[in-house]
């Protein structure tokens, strides 16, 4: 079954038709990469999935609920987590503490004036967070400030928070930009692991063919705003109008 | 102690001794000698340290957890002062109804003005906070300030008459802002040699509530909400992309950190029932602003200490003239005293000014995290040289195994 549906989603900025008439449809627990070439709209099919943007026409259903008009705060709520391209963590607060916040979300909803309890006494919480940092093998810099993380630490960090909600859909932005090779292959261990583990649909954006190829179950050709070709990876690789989309773009 | 941690109860503590011990710790000087005028133990100044306290650890919940830096919080101020005298207008001079109204009536006002403020971010929510606390002003001023609604009694400044219906004011209660009875000027003077200490009660009633609301400043600094306003600070869009809803957490801290200026306006007023516009001019803002960031922005001690830091020098420095600065260099030769007194002469009197905004821009540059990063820095420097010497001979003893 699918568990994000796409509909006829069209966007134009001005005179740029950044997306026509996009379908897609991402079943539950798979694997879904969404590739092409700079400026096929990827981005801009991303963020009208998160709420970021309004399509000018289409619809966007998770899980059967329209996503369309929803604020981010209330899209994460029903179950969909972001990891961005440059890691979002809350720098200037420790690892713990960014750990801690998006179980209070869970936990607490969108707002709550908690405002006379202590964070130490919310036992729950707090194990919560210290198992999921575990789980990330970062234990050992739970009081570090955010920003002072390596690159690879931080978007560690960031899937890290994201996981802590148990988020039905994952979508990762160009998770491996501007990666050294060593962290990339962390990052698509991790992502394996993720996978493995758990009960989660990923949908990713991406780059890099060594990560798509290596994570991906289904994969989407995204070329000037429209869908090009869908498929399995072994077709993907060896399909023309894909190497034109790409070679195209080189020429 | 009382659900916080070692390092907060003793920081409550120690606030706690000081503020209660302030008669004594302020005025070390003997009366009549020479450095007398350095004392600011008088009941007065005294009560500012702490009402200017008060406004700013609540400005700091805002500017210090959220990092929104409101250019109006004056307003609110001004408004709590409005409200406790009209308390003693309408019901009695006794201070309890009129700093809770004070406290209502802020909290109402904020809310008001942070809803429309807080659509914005950055300088353009201080530029809305600016005109909202302006047109406050020149509503106090001059609008609401005419025969047939006369609200604020503009440039005068509203005050207790005796026609007033006070219906609440006993025959026999005190003519003046009192607590049950007990007058807020009332002042307990204790000599001991040639020292003389003052015991105020108006100063003692504002120690007890700074330390009320400064316990509960820790609480929400310590508290998940005070975590999610740093969040709010640092990176409000993976807030939103985590389930939160960073508005109502702003508009929440925004109206707090205006109930506490309410609560010093009202206390303000208790401690002279007088209400002035100017005291909602933008000028009162900035003041704010610069006692919390010369304390250390978004620390707990930092905004009280720059408060006292700047009413101390705008009382105490305000006050030396050229006759104080000649009896000091009266040992120097006569050309030479006049011109050291000619030197000195700008930074002092109605100069204070230069002097505050030279130290000012030191503490900005070398210290950006205020009074208090100073206060830490010497701890540590002091504590490393203890440790250097330590750590030498137990390396040593140290089995290799």
């Amino acid at each position: 079954m699918a568990i994000l549906r796409v509909k006829d989603v069209s966007k134009r900025f001005g005179g740029l038709k950044a997306l026509t008439d996009v379908n897609l449809n991402v079943e539950e627990n798979s694997v879904h990469a969404i590739i092409g070439p700079n400026g096929a709209g990827k981005s801009t099919l991303l963020n009208c999935l998160v709420g970021k943007l309004m399509p000018d026409t289409g619809s966007v259903l998770f899980d059967n609920n329209s996503v369309l008009g929803l604020e981010p705060f209330q899209i994460n709520q029903m179950g969909i987590s972001r990891v961005f391209q440059t890691p979002e963590i809350f720098g200037e607060l420790t690892v713990m503490e960014n750990m801690l916040i998006p179980i209070f979300a869970m936990r607490d909803g969108a707002f709550r004036m908690h405002a006379y309890e202590t964070i130490t006494n919310e036992k729950e919480v707090v194990e919560q967070a210290e198992a999921m940092l575990e789980e990330m093998n970062m234990a050992d810099k739970r009081e570090m400030h955010a920003a002072s993380l390596s690159r690879g630490d931080k978007r560690r960090l960031e899937i890290g928070m994201c996981l802590s909600q148990n988020p039905r859909l994952l979508l990762l932005d160009e998770p491996t930009a501007g990666m050294a090779r060593a962290d990339t292959n962390n990052t698509i261990d991790l992502l394996k692991q993720i996978k493995d583990e758990r009960d989660i649909t990923i949908a990713i954006i991406e780059h890099d063919m060594h990560v798509v190829f290596s994570l991906a179950e289904r994969i989407t050709v995204l070329a000037q705003g429209t869908p090009l070709v869908e498929d399995i990876p072994e077709n993907i690789r060896g399909n023309p109008k894909v190497r034109e989309a790409y070679l195209g773009e080189a020429a | 102690m009382l659900g916080l941690n070692k390092k907060d109860t003793s920081l409550l503590i120690i606030v706690a001794i000081l503020t209660l011990l302030a008669p004594f710790i302020l005025n070390p000087f003997p009366e009549g000698s020479a450095m007398a005028q350095f004392n600011a133990g008088y009941p007065d100044l005294m009560q500012r340290f702490v009402i200017f306290g008060i406004f700013a650890i609540g400005f700091n919940i805002l500017f210090g957890l959220t990092g929104y830096l409101s250019f109006g919080h004056a307003a609110f101020l001004g408004v709590g002062s409005y409200s406790a005298v009209w308390m003693f207008k309408l019901l009695s001079y006794n201070v309890i109804p009129a700093i809770a109204l004070s406290v209502v009536v802020a909290g109402l006002f904020s809310l008001l003005i942070g809803f429309v403020s807080l659509r914005r971010s950055g300088i353009y929510f201080s530029i809305l906070t600016l005109a909202f606390a302006q047109m406050s002003f020149a509503l106090a001023y001059s609008v609401l300030s005419n025969p047939k609604f006369n609200l604020t009694n503009g440039e005068t400044g509203l005050q207790v008459y005796a026609d007033d219906p006070q219906i609440l004011q006993g025959a026999n209660a005190p003519d003046l802002p009192h607590l049950f009875g007990l007058p807020m000027r009332a002042t307990y003077t204790m000599d001991v040699g040639a020292w003389s200490f003052d015991f105020n009660a108006g100063y003692y009633l504002c120690a007890v509530i700074m330390m009320a609301v400064f316990y509960l400043a820790i609480r929400i600094f310590r508290s998940p909400f005070g975590m999610m306003l740093r969040a709010v600070k640092s990176n409000q869009q993976r807030m939103n992309y985590t389930g939160l809803n960073s508005k109502p957490y702003t508009l929440a801290a925004f109206v707090i950190s205006g109930m506490y200026a309410g609560l010093a306006g009202g206390l303000m007023a208790a401690m002279d029932p007088l209400a002035g516009a100017e005291r909602m001019q933008w000028t009162a803002s900035g003041e704010v602003v610069l006692m919390t960031i010369l304390g250390g922005t978004g620390t707990l001690i930092g905004p009280v200490l720059g408060a006292g830091f700047i009413k101390y020098f705008e009382n105490i420095f305000s006050k030396i003239n050229d006759n104080v600065l000649h009896s000091w260099f009266a040992f120097l030769p006569d050309g030479l005293e006049d011109a050291v007194v000619f030197l000195i002469h700008p930074f002092i009197g109605k100069g204070w000014h230069l002097t505050l905004g030279i130290l000012f821009m030191l503490v900005v540059i070398y210290l950006p995290g205020g009074l208090v990063e100073g206060g830490q820095r010497l701890l540590n420097r002091f504590k490393r040289r203890k440790t250097g010497t330590d750590d030498a001979p137990s390396g040593k003893t140290e089995p290799a195994e």
